[in-house]
């Protein structure tokens, strides 16, 4: 048996096995650290920064940062709170999100976010950047418009699928989500029933032909906040 | 055509044995063939090397001197970083348009040139600068740029050019790195001690990295040899990029033989056999000079197998060039990098010291740090931290540039302040110093009787001066442009805010900027600096949220009264409607 460590969190004590991260702790005792760009069954991707902490002061992302006895950690202060909508909010002024028109409404994990983090509405500038959609593939759209560059479709598809379909291109503000092929996702072998076809957190990788289809009041998010399903643990 | 690229990155990738952790070299050398990277060799040379396409296209677009366009015969590089555009560079730059015909970004209809900007190149004592084809031009003025661009289009050899000289500037040798050294002397003194000896010794030297972080030297190369795997690296990290920083390419040019000594002591206490040198692409004209050193020093015995004829103790160094990435700089994004891919940053832990290079243990340390580790092996721990203060033993190079009569490299002793550098310097009458490059502080006249060392005012080596009669403001937002440019794009605060950050600022530097545009950027600059994944991002609001602090009067200065101001013109955005409907706008009141 491996020996039980002591952390805190916002002041609650709790325990944690060597070798867990501090997100995978929390988790475990119904704390919710704010989270995008990870997905549980994948390595942490360290791309949205929403699960930052600080770690006896100093900030550290909790999906990739490990226990240690005695650690005594800040999550969900006003502090950290008020640096993770900042952060929200630039993803939504980064990219072009419509969330009226956006058929991931309600099942957004961005969206959700927003309100969970209280983001009324982006005080930064709008950088209204258009952005390429593909639709070549049969079944799915890649609408990059709603794009949050939080790679999980990359490390889906690579480590659950084996494929490979996705990856990065370019660097900066420029940075996008290429797919493994010379122009388009229809001549890669992705697949509907791909892992990495069901893990975006928004609605830049959509089903074809199933708009709408679960109606507003039974959607992800129109129950409970993002995050209540750690929390009722 | 197909055929024939086949053929070309068959052997390339042939070359370099068909190792997916070289294609950065691969991909470098396919450039050199074709002269860019056509879609159909971002197709073959995953084939070749059995990878995913993307992969490549992931590496290849990630670096600013790969070009996916066909590129002229002739690159110019002209750099446009704040120091050089101090110095004329935009007058150059609009005589190169007008000589050749083209702008910036444009190849000339004869394939024979191409014009692109580049970031600092390490030439800002002697800008404004380029690089034709990597060999630097320095000292450029508009006058000279028609005869320039007549020779290079005639196809003569930029060398042949009066202006591809690159002078040395060092202003003021010091005891430590431009002191004159023996060949080999610090390597035989190593060797006569154990691997924890040696370290031991470095430890009592205190002395600390040289890249501007000032972690402890001796305990980096403590872990890394207490660290289990099956090789361990060290890594020279030459990629020095902060603008207004030219220090590295003084002592790559003056004394190599000083770093290589370095490394090969810390290859003996870290117990590696393979030492790597990152050298930027902007330094590739160095690289001639640098081989001839390490072919000089294995057949001297000090490389090689059995350095100093200790049995087993084998150990040999190979340079990397990078592609042009500011991030590279980075120790994480380095290694990255010298494994062939972008050069992204890595969470930490594991810190590079357990898992670095292929996964196995790896110290990277600075030029500079490399060559104080060589000159402690040969003068003692006890000779070094003589020198300096208490917490910043040895001497520091600073490349001084901007707004003073003799920039250069300086070796100074740590402890130094800001008022004598700038006596040295001939920078009196100094408006504002920015030190440590943009990522460190833009600091006013107020703070000039601080002192430069880790306990006060830590630098990697960049001081650049403003004069009185500078925008410095307009300098900040240069600043922030670089790191616009520089950013990787792998987290969120540092891609979307320094971007957002930059329109907020060019806004308020517009003059329709409020007193609330002024405490959102604060904000955001904060919000970057504490939520950021690595240091670039950590430091990439630097320059506006210290002269926020520093230099208040002068963004005060640029807010109006109102509470809100629109960013942009109404006319403006209605004209197009307008023109299309017929009708014309309200006559504001």
């Amino acid at each position: 048996m491996s020996q039980q460590l002591k952390i805190v969190i916002d002041g609650k004590e709790i325990s944690a096995g060597p070798g867990q991260t501090i997100m995978e702790a929390a988790d475990a005792a119904g704390i919710y650290i704010p989270r995008l760009c990870f997905h549980e069954g994948l390595p942490p991707g360290g791309h949205c920064r929403l699960c930052t902490v600080k770690v006896n002061g100093r900030p550290v992302s909790a999906c990739t940062f490990p226990v240690a006895e005695g650690q005594v950690i800040e999550n969900a202060s006003e502090e950290m709170t008020a640096l993770r909508r900042k952060i929200v909010e630039m993803l939504f002024c980064e990219g072009n999100h419509y969330c009226p028109s956006c058929e991931a409404s309600g099942n957004c994990e961005l969206q959700a976010m927003a309100y969970r983090l209280g983001l009324l509405n982006p005080q930064l500038p709008y950088l209204r950047k258009p952005r390429e959609l593909d639709a070549s593939h049969k079944d799915i759209y890649v609408d990059r418009n709603r794009c949050i560059l939080c790679g999980r479709c990359v490390r889906a598809s690579k480590l659950l699928d084996g494929k490979t379909v996705f990856g990065f291109e370019g660097r900066g503000i420029n940075k996008r989500v290429a797919v493994d092929a010379e122009r388009s996702l229809n001549e890669t072998p992705f697949s509907v029933t791909d892992q990495a076809a069901k893990i975006c957190p928004t609605g830049c990788l959509t089903l074809k032909r199933k708009g709408w289809a679960i109606p507003v009041g039974q959607r992800a998010f129109d129950k409970g906040p993002i995050g209540a399903d750690i929390e009722r643990k | 055509m197909t055929e024939n690229y086949s053929e070309i990155i068959n052997e390339v990738v042939e070359q370099f044995g068909k190792d997916r952790s070289r294609l950065m070299d691969i991909t470098r050398a396919v450039h050199a063939k074709l002269g860019y990277l056509p879609e159909e060799a971002i197709g073959l040379i995953p084939k070749a090397l059995g990878i995913h396409r993307v992969e490549v296209r992931d590496m290849a677009s990630f670096y600013a001197f790969f070009s996916r366009e066909p590129q002229g015969r002739t690159v110019i590089r002209l750099c446009n970083s704040v120091v050089e555009r101090m110095k004329g560079a935009d007058a150059v730059a609009k005589a190169f348009e007008k000589a050749a015909g083209i702008k910036f970004g444009q190849t000339t209809a004869d394939g024979m040139l191409t014009l692109e900007y580049t970031a600092c190149i390490g030439l800002s004592d002697q800008a404004p600068a380029a690089l034709v084809n990597g060999t630097p031009l320095t000292n450029l003025c508009p006058a000279d740029v028609p005869a320039i661009v007549q020779a290079l289009k005639a196809g003569k050899s930029p060398r042949e050019l009066p202006q591809a000289r690159v002078d040395l500037n060092l202003r003021q040798p010091g005891p430590v790195i431009f002191a004159p050294m023996q060949r080999g002397a610090a390597v035989r003194r190593a060797l006569n001690m154990s691997p924890e000896e040696v370290i031991k010794e470095m430890n009592a030297s205190r002395v600390r990295g040289r890249g501007g972080a000032g972690f402890p030297t001796a305990m980096k190369w403590d872990f890394c040899r207490k660290a289990e795997g099956g090789a361990h690296y060290i890594v020279c990290n030459a990629d020095e990029g902060e603008p207004g920083t030219f220090k590295d390419r003084v002592i790559l040019a003056q004394c190599p033989d000083l770093v290589f000594e370095g490394m090969t002591v810390a290859g003996y206490a870290l117990g590696a056999v393979e030492g790597l040198v990152y050298l930027r692409a902007e330094y590739e004209y160095l690289l001639p000079s640098l081989e001839q050193c390490l072919a000089k020093r294995r057949s001297l015995g000090l490389l090689g197998e059995n350095i100093c004829g200790l049995e087993g103790f084998n150990f040999d160094i190979r340079i990397q060039l990078g592609a042009g990435a500011y991030v590279c700089g980075e120790e994480s994004a380095l290694i990255e990098s010298l494994e062939g891919k972008r050069g992204a940053p890595r969470d930490r832990p594991p810190f590079p010291v357990q898992k670095g290079y292929k996964n196995e243990p790896t110290a990277v340390n600075n030029v500079e740090t490399l060559c104080c580790a060589a000159r402690i092996m040969e003068k003692g721990a006890a000779w070094f931290n003589a020198i300096g203060t208490k917490d910043s033993t040895g001497t520091k190079l600073v490349s001084v540039s901007g707004d003073c009569e003799k920039p250069g490299v300086y070796e100074i002793q740590y402890g130094m302040s800001v008022d004598a550098l700038l006596q040295l310097v001939g920078g009196q009458n100094a408006q504002a110093v920015q030190m440590a490059g943009p990522s460190g502080q833009c600091l006013a006249p107020k703070d000039f009787g601080r002192s430069i060392c880790f306990e006060d005012l830590p630098t990697g080596g960049s001081v650049i001066v403003f004069g009185p009669q500078r925008d410095v403001l307009e300098c900040m937002h240069q600043f922030l442009e670089f790191f616009v440019e520089e950013s990787c794009g792998w987290c969120a605060p540092c891609r979307a805010g320094t971007t957002l950050m930059c329109k907020m600022v060019e806004k308020v530097l517009e003059g329709k900027g409020t007193r609330n545009d002024l405490r959102q950027i604060e904000t955001l600059g904060n919000t970057i600096k504490t939520m950021s994944r690595c240091g670039l991002g950590q430091t990439a609001a630097n320059p506006i949220l210290t002269t926020l602090r520093n230099f208040s009067n002068l963004w005060d200065a640029k807010v109006r009264s109102e509470d809100y101001v629109a960013p942009f013109d109404l006319k403006k955005a209605l004209q197009e409607a307008c023109a299309v409907t017929g009708q014309k706008p309200h006559a504001e009141e």
